[in-house]
C-alpha cells in the first residue's frame, strides 16, 4: 500500500488512499455526495451529473463530478458551496421534468434514490409546464424484466452491469438526446442469467421484475439477512416478505462472496415456497396403498415402526439415508446422527452421483477462498461450467480475468460461459481429461504457453467435475496437480446448495462430522452404491432428506427403479417427488426462510440463514421431525436448531468457533471459514475417451428440479434439451441442425433435436445433465440419426 | 504579404485542382519530400514557431497539442473532417477542391508525430468530400506517397477514410474517437486527453482539416513566415464561411485583423437587399452573438472576439438582418442542439429540450412573463454563471453551446422577447 495522501473536503482534512475516487473518499469520511449513476462495483461514467462538487484548480474552483475525480495530494473540495447546491438542484429538476412522477403506483416508491435525493438535495418545486416525453410502457425486455422508459433516468447502471460485470451486453442505449432510451437489440431479448441485478441496481422504478411487480409497498416489507442456498457459493441476501409471504430476494454487498450480485435462479427461485403443490400435512400410506394426509403423531409412529421392522429383520445396515443439499448444517447434523448413531447404518450420502469425491471437497490441499481471485495472476478453471453451475463464482472469475488482469485458463469438454474471457481454452473429449492433464503436465509443446501461464503465481485453481460422465478421480488429480503450482490456492467446487455443510456434518459415506476421514471398516455406500443395493435387495429401507435421486442421479432411470424397490421409504420433503411418490411416510418440512441455522459454502465459509416466514400448514422444521423420529427409535437428538448448533460447536472439529451469536454481525457477518481438513485424496487418474462418441453431461442453470418447476417465473425458462454435435459428426450421421438423433448410454437413451456446435471436438455429444434425461455415468454412448 | 495559403490552386484551376497531376504541377508534395529529409522534431518545432491554432473551433495551438502526444509503440493521427457546426462549410471545400493539400499536410504531420496510421473521419453528409479524399489517397498511393515506403524514404503510413453516421457530436474529438471505435458517439470524460489515451486507448492527435492543410506551407516557408502573417494571437490565414442575410455568402480565406464592418460589408458585400444589420454570429452556432452597436468596429481576431465574450470558433459568420425574429432564430439553434445532444448528461439532454419547448411556446404566443428568467436559469444550470468561456455542468460543451443563443437574445434583445410574450399573453 502506498502512502496515504491528504485532501480537504469542506474545510476538513482527510487522509485517503491515493487513487480513491473523491465520491468514495468523501463517503468513507462521512460526507455523502448525492449520485445516481455511480456504483462502487462498476466503472464510473459521470453521466447523471448529480455528484458535481467544486474542486480548486489553477483557474479557481471548477465543477467536477466526484465519481470520476481521483483524489490527489492537496486536493481542495467544496461539496456544499452555493454553486454546487445550485448545480445539484438543477440536475434534480432536469431529472424530474420528464419523469412521470407516478410514485404511488411505482414499485420503487418508498425506497427510491430519486425520491430520496429529491427530498435531500432537490429544489422542492418544478417549473416545468410543458408536455412530458412519452414512450410505450412498460415493455418486456425478457421473460422476467419489464422496462418503463418514462421512469428511466438513463444512468447506465443496467447497461454497465450487463457489459462489465455479467458479460452479456444485451441492453444498450438507443437513439440520442431527449429520445435516448434503454432497449434490447431486435429479436434479442435480455436473456441474461443475471438480469435481476439490473432491477436491483435501477435507481428508479424503470426496471421491474415480474415476480415482485405490484406485490408490495417497500414499507410493508419485513426483511432478514440470510444466505442463498440455491447453489454452494453462499451469496448474501436480504430476504423480504409481506404478510408472511416471501416476495423478493435482494443481493447484499459483501466482499467475501457475491459483491452484491445474485443470479436469477437464486433471486427468483423462492416462488416454490408458496407453490400450491407444497406439502402441508404428513402423508402416510394406508392399508389400501394410498398416501393420505395424517397427523404428525401417526406419521412419526408409522415411520418409526417401519424402520424398526427393517432393523429387527435385516439389521441397521439395511437402512440407508440420502440427504438433499439444501438443508441447513443443523438439519444435516440431525439427519446424519439419526442414520449413523440412532439407527446405526454407515450408508449415508449427501450427493446423488453427480458430485466430486467428498474427500476432495473436504480435503483439497492448499484450499483457497473466493477472495483469492482478487490477487490471482493466473486462474485455472477445470470443473463445471461456472456460469451454469455456480453463477456468481462465474462473475468473480470473470472479474479477475477482465478487470483485474489475471490470465484465465479454462479446461472443459464443451464450450463454457467463461471461454469468451479466457486466455487459454483446453478442450478435450469426455473421458479424456486424464489425457489432457498428462499432456499439460508432460511436455506437450502445444501447451507450453499454458504451462508458462501456470508458472505465474499466485495461481487460483477452481476444480470440480466438468460433467456427470467424468470420472471423479480426474478432479482429484487436477487438484493435486494445481496444489503444486506457485502460490497455489485450490477451490474445490460442487454445485448443490449446502453439500459442503452436509459433508462437514458427516452426511457422507467416507467422512464423519468435521471432515474426519473414516477408516475403511466404518465406511458405507455412496448414493450409487445405495441404489445398487436397493436394487439387489441388500438394502431394504431408505430415508430421504430433501433428496431426489430418481430425478437427479445421472442414471435416473436406474435410480427410479431402485427407489421403487425400497421395502420402506421415509421422506422429509417439501413436495411429492419422483423419489418419494412411493414413500410410506412423507413429513412436510420447513424450507429456506422458514428455518434458522447455518450453511457452509464451497470455501468452507459458515454463514447464517434466518427465518422470516412460517412454514406451510402443518410443516415443521426438519430438525424437530428428525428428533421426534429419533426418540421413537430410542435415540436422543436435540429438538431445536439452536440446540443442535451448540452440539455442532462442541463436537464437530473446526466448528468450535462457529456460533449463531458471532455470525450475525461484526467480522462474523462474513461468516467463519472452517479450516479443518481431511487428508487430500489420491491424485492419480487414468482412462481415456471412448472409441466412438463420447457424452458430456453438464448442468444448465434452469434444470427440471422440483423447486424450479414449482415456481412459475423460472419454470418457463427451463430449456428443452438438445444434443450438441460437432459439424463433422453431424455430417457423418447425416443430420442437420434441428434434426433428430438417439443418444444411447448404459443408463438410458433419449431422442433429441440436434444443435450444431463447432466449439466441441469431433466425437463429442453434449447433452444437459439436469433436464430429466438418463444416460448413465459412462461417457461411452452411441449416437444414431433418426430418420 | 501572403494573403492566400489554402485556396490558391482551387481558385486558379477550378476544374481539376483536386487531381494529383494538377497539385504536383503546382509544386505539390515538395513539402512532403523535404519534410522526409528533416528530423520529425524539427517539423514539430516549425509548427510550434508558426503559432498555428486549431481551426476546428477551440483554437488551441497546434504545436502545443502535438507536444502532448504521449510516447507509445503505436500512436494515431485522426483528421477531424466531421465539419458540422452550423454555418461552417470550409473543410468541405478544402476536401473537395484540394484534397492533396490536406493529404500532404496529413502525411507531413504523421511523419512529424511518428505515426503510421491515420484515420480521416468525414461527416456522413459529406459523401463527395469523402470520395475526393479517398481518390486523393489512392492517387498518392499509386505515386508512392502513401504506403510502406513514402517517396522512397522508408517511412510507412496508412490513411483510411471513415464516414460518420450523421451526428454533430462526433465533431467533438472524443465522441469522434468513440464513433471510430464503433461505439456510441458520446464525448469521453477528460482527462485522460486523447494525446495520452485516445483511439483504442492509445496516444492520439486529433486535428481539423484546415489546420493540417496549413502544414505543407509552413514546412516550405518556415514557421516564422507563417507567424509573420496577421496580428499576434491570430496568425496565418483563416477560412471564413459567410452565410445568412449577406449579399455574397461563401468561403473566404482571409488574414485576420480586419474589423467586422470590413468583413461583412467589404468582403461579404453587405446585408442582403441593403437592409440593416441586426446581429451576427461570429464563429458558428455555439458562439454568442454580436450586435452592430457594440461590435461592428472591433477587430476580427481570436483575442478580441474572446475578450468581448464570444469566439471565432470554426470561422462561420452568420448574418441576421433587421427582419430577423430573434426568438425564432434562437429556437432554430436551440432545436439543433437539442436534436444533436448525445443524451449522456442530464443537464444537456433535458435542458436543451426544455428550452426548445419554452421558445416554441413563446413563438406561438403562449409565453409567460416568467419564461425569460426561467430560460436564463435553465441556462445557468447548464452553464453556471453564464460566463465566457463557459463553465459546464456537462461533460462536453454542447449543452453550454445551446445556452449561447439564449443569453444572446436576453442580453441584446430582451425587450423584443418581452414584447412577444406580452403580445402573446393578450390573445391567449
Amino acid at each position: 500500500m502506498s502512502e496515504r495522501i491528504t485532501i480537504t473536503v469542506d474545510g476538513k482534512e482527510l487522509e485517503v488512499d491515493p487513487g480513491t475516487l473523491l465520491i468514495q473518499a468523501a463517503q468513507d469520511h462521512g460526507t455523502y455526495i448525492p449520485r445516481f449513476c455511480w456504483h462502487p462495483r462498476m466503472n464510473p461514467v459521470g453521466m447523471c451529473r448529480m455528484c458535481l462538487v467544486e474542486v480548486e484548480g489553477p483557474r479557481g474552483p471548477m465543477l467536477t463530478t466526484s465519481c470520476t475525480a481521483v483524489c490527489t495530494e492537496g486536493m481542495v473540495v467544496d461539496t456544499r458551496s452555493d454553486t454546487v447546491k445550485k448545480a445539484q438542484e438543477g440536475v434534480l429538476e432536469f431529472l424530474l421534468v420528464n419523469h412521470p412522477l407516478d410514485c404511488p403506483v411505482c414499485d420503487r416508491g418508498g425506497e427510491c434514490p430519486l425520491q430520496d435525493q429529491t427530498l435531500s438535495h432537490g429544489p422542492g418545486e418544478s417549473r416545468f409546464v410543458e408536455e412530458k416525453r412519452h414512450f410505450e410502457k412498460p415493455i418486456a425486455i425478457s421473460d422476467l424484466v419489464l422496462l418503463d422508459r418514462e421512469r428511466c433516468i438513463l444512468c447506465a447502471r443496467c447497461t454497465r452491469f450487463s457489459d462489465e460485470i455479467s458479460g452479456d451486453p444485451l441492453i444498450e442505449f438507443l437513439d440520442r438526446g431527449t429520445y435516448t432510451q434503454i432497449n434490447t437489440f431486435p429479436d434479442e431479448p435480455f436473456a441474461s442469467y443475471f438480469s435481476g441485478n439490473t432491477v436491483q441496481l435501477c435507481p428508479v422504478g424503470a426496471l421491474t421484475a415480474t415476480p415482485y411487480r405490484f406485490r408490495a409497498r417497500p414499507w410493508d416489507l419485513e426483511a432478514v439477512e440470510s444466505t442463498c442456498t440455491s447453489c454452494s457459493v453462499g451469496c448474501r441476501v436480504s430476504v423480504q416478505a409481506s404478510h408472511n409471504e416471501v416476495l423478493r430476494l435482494l443481493g447484499v454487498d459483501v466482499e467475501a462472496t457475491n459483491h452484491g450480485w445474485l443470479c436469477d435462479r437464486g433471486r427468483f427461485g423462492f416462488e416454490y415456497l408458496r407453490s400450491p403443490g407444497r406439502l402441508s400435512a404428513p402423508l402416510v400410506r394406508n392399508a389400501d396403498g394410498e398416501l393420505v394426509e395424517s397427523t404428525w403423531a401417526e406419521a412419526l409412529d408409522a415411520a418409526a415402526a417401519g424402520l424398526r421392522r427393517v432393523i429387527d429383520g435385516s439389521g441397521p445396515a439395511a437402512i440407508a439415508g440420502i440427504g438433499g443439499a439444501r438443508s441447513t448444517n443443523e438439519e444435516a447434523y440431525a439427519f446424519a446422527t439419526l442414520l449413523r448413531d440412532t439407527i446405526g447404518t454407515p450408508h449415508l450420502d449427501a450427493a446423488v452421483g453427480e458430485a466430486p469425491d467428498p474427500l476432495l471437497l473436504t480435503g483439497a490441499a492448499n484450499r483457497g477462498i473466493i477472495g483469492d481471485l482478487e490477487t490471482a495472476r493466473t486462474v485455472l478453471v477445470w470443473g463445471p461450467d461456472l456460469k451454469e453451475d455456480l453463477p456468481v463464482l462465474y462473475l468473480r472469475v470473470r472479474r479477475a480475468a477482465t478487470e483485474l488482469g489475471a490470465t484465465l485458463i479454462v479446461a472443459h469438454p464443451a464450450p463454457t460461459g467463461l471461454d469468451h474471457c479466457a486466455d487459454h481454452v483446453l478442450r478435450y473429449r469426455p473421458g479424456d481429461g486424464a489425457g489432457m492433464l498428462a499432456r499439460l503436465t508432460g511436455g506437450d509443446d502445444e501447451l507450453a504457453s499454458v504451462r508458462d501461464a501456470l508458472a505465474e503465481g499466485p495461481v487460483v485453481a477452481i476444480v470440480g467435475r466438468t460433467g456427470m460422465t467424468e470420472d471423479p478421480g480426474l478432479a482429484n488429480a487436477v487438484a493435486a496437480f494445481a496444489a503444486g503450482l506457485p502460490d497455489a490456492r485450490v477451490l474445490p467446487v460442487a454445485h448443490r446448495g449446502n453439500l459442503f455443510g452436509a459433508i462437514d456434518m458427516g452426511m457422507s459415506p467416507v467422512t464423519g462430522p468435521g471432515r474426519v476421514a473414516l477408516d475403511a471398516a466404518s465406511r458405507g455406500r455412496d448414493t450409487t452404491g445405495i441404489l445398487e443395493a436397493l436394487d439387489s435387495g441388500e438394502i431394504g429401507a431408505l430415508v430421504l432428506l430433501g433428496a431426489d435421486p430418481a430425478a437427479d442421479h445421472p442414471s435416473s432411470a436406474m435410480a427410479r427403479a431402485a427407489v421403487d424397490k425400497a421395502s420402506f421409504l421415509v421422506s422429509f420433503d417439501l413436495f411429492v417427488t419422483e423419489s418419494n411418490r412411493g414413500a410410506d411416510v412423507i413429513f412436510p418440512v420447513d424450507a429456506f426462510a422458514e428455518v434458522e441455522g447455518t450453511v457452509t459454502n464451497l470455501e468452507g465459509r459458515v454463514q447464517k440463514v434466518n427465518r422470516l416466514v412460517p412454514g406451510v400448514g402443518q410443516s415443521r422444521p426438519a430438525v424437530e421431525a428428525i428428533a421426534d423420529l429419533a426418540s421413537r427409535l430410542g435415540g436422543s437428538i436435540p429438538g431445536t436448531a439452536a440446540a443442535i448448533a451448540d452440539r455442532i460447536r462442541e463436537t464437530v472439529p473446526g466448528y468450535d468457533e462457529v456460533s449463531w451469536t458471532t455470525l450475525g454481525w461484526g467480522p462474523g457477518r462474513d461468516g467463519v471459514v472452517v479450516s479443518a481438513s481431511s487428508p487430500a485424496p489420491d491424485g492419480s487418474v487414468d482412462g481415456s475417451a471412448p472409441d466412438g462418441m463420447a457424452l458430456h453431461l453438464g448442468r444448465v442453470l434452469y434444470g427440471d428440479g422440483t423447486m424450479i418447476a414449482a415456481g412459475p417465473s423460472l419454470a418457463k425458462l427451463v430449456p428443452a434439451p438438445t444434443a450438441r454435435l460437432h459439424p463433422e459428426d453431424a455430417e457423418r450421421l447425416g443430420v442437420a441442425d434441428g434434426g433428430s438423433v438417439t443418444v444411447t448410454g448404459d443408463g438410458g437413451e433419449a431422442e433429441l433435436p440436434v444443435t450444431i456446435d463447432p466449439g466441441l471436438l469431433p466425437g463429442t455429444v453434449a447433452v444437459p445433465a439436469n433436464l430429466g434425461l438418463s444416460f448413465g455415468a459412462s461417457p461411452a454412448v452411441s449416437v444414431e440419426a433418426v430418420s | 504579404m501572403t494573403d492566400r495559403i489554402l485556396t490558391t490552386l482551387m481558385t486558379e484551376h477550378p476544374t481539376d485542382s483536386h487531381t494529383l497531376s494538377r497539385y504536383e504541377a503546382a509544386g505539390g508534395y515538395t513539402a512532403l519530400r523535404s519534410a522526409l529529409t528533416m528530423k520529425p522534431e524539427e517539423i514539430v518545432e516549425q509548427v510550434k514557431a508558426s503559432n498555428l491554432k486549431g481551426r476546428g473551433g477551440a483554437g488551441f495551438p497546434t504545436g502545443v497539442k502535438w507536444g502532448f502526444l504521449a510516447p507509445g509503440a503505436e500512436r494515431y493521427l485522426v483528421v477531424n473532417a466531421d465539419e458540422s457546426e452550423p454555418g461552417t462549410f470550409k473543410d468541405r471545400q478544402l476536401l473537395e477542391r484540394d484534397p492533396h493539400q490536406v493529404l500532404e499536410g496529413v502525411l507531413i504531420s504523421a511523419f512529424a508525430l511518428d505515426v503510421h496510421r491515420v484515420f480521416v473521419y468525414v461527416r456522413g453528409e459529406y459523401p463527395r468530400p469523402a470520395r475526393r479524399m479517398q481518390a486523393a489517397i489512392d492517387e498518392a498511393r499509386g505515386a508512392g506517397l502513401v504506403g510502406d515506403d513514402v517517396a522512397g524514404s522508408g517511412y510507412a503510413i496508412e490513411v483510411s477514410v471513415h464516414l460518420g453516421a450523421g451526428a454533430y457530436i462526433c465533431g467533438e474529438e472524443t465522441a469522434l474517437l468513440n464513433s471510430l471505435e464503433g461505439r456510441r458517439g458520446e464525448p469521453r470524460i477528460k482527462p485522460p486527453f486523447p494525446a495520452v489515451a485516445g483511439l483504442y486507448a492509445l496516444p492520439t492527435i486529433v486535428n481539423n482539416v484546415e489546420t493540417l492543410a496549413n502544414v505543407p506551407w509552413i514546412v516550405t516557408n518556415g514557421g516564422s513566415a507563417y507567424d509573420a502573417i496577421g496580428p499576434e494571437g491570430s496568425r496565418g490565414t483563416r477560412m471564413f464561411s459567410l452565410s445568412g442575410h449577406i449579399e455574397r455568402p461563401g468561403n473566404y480565406e482571409l488574414v485576420m485583423g480586419m474589423s467586422w464592418r470590413d468583413l461583412i460589408y467589404d468582403v461579404g458585400g453587405g446585408v442582403r437587399d441593403g437592409r440593416d444589420l441586426k446581429a451576427w454570429i461570429p464563429g458558428g452556432a455555439s458562439a454568442p452573438w454580436f450586435v452592430p452597436a457594440l461590435h461592428l468596429d472591433t477587430p476580427v481576431t481570436d483575442d478580441d472576439v474572446g475578450r468581448l465574450g464570444s469566439m471565432l470558433g470554426s470561422g462561420a459568420v452568420v448574418v441576421m438582418d433587421e427582419t430577423t425574429n430573434v426568438v425564432a432564430a434562437a429556437l432554430s439553434i436551440v432545436k439543433f442542439f437539442a436534436h444533436e445532444s448525445c443524451g449522456q448528461c442530464t443537464p444537456c439532454r433535458e435542458g436543451t429540450t426544455w428550452m426548445e419547448q419554452i421558445l416554441e411556446r413563446i413563438l406561438h404566443g403562449a409565453g409567460r412573463p416568467s419564461d425569460l428568467d426561467l430560460l436564463l436559469d435553465i441556462s445557468d444550470n447548464i452553464s453556471p454563471g453564464l460566463r465566457w468561456p463557459p463553465a459546464m455542468t456537462t461533460i462536453c460543451p454542447l449543452g453550454p453551446s445551446a445556452v449561447s443563443p439564449i443569453t444572446s437574445i436576453m442580453r441584446h434583445f430582451r425587450g423584443e422577447v418581452e414584447e412577444m410574450v406580452m403580445a402573446g399573453a393578450t390573445h391567449v
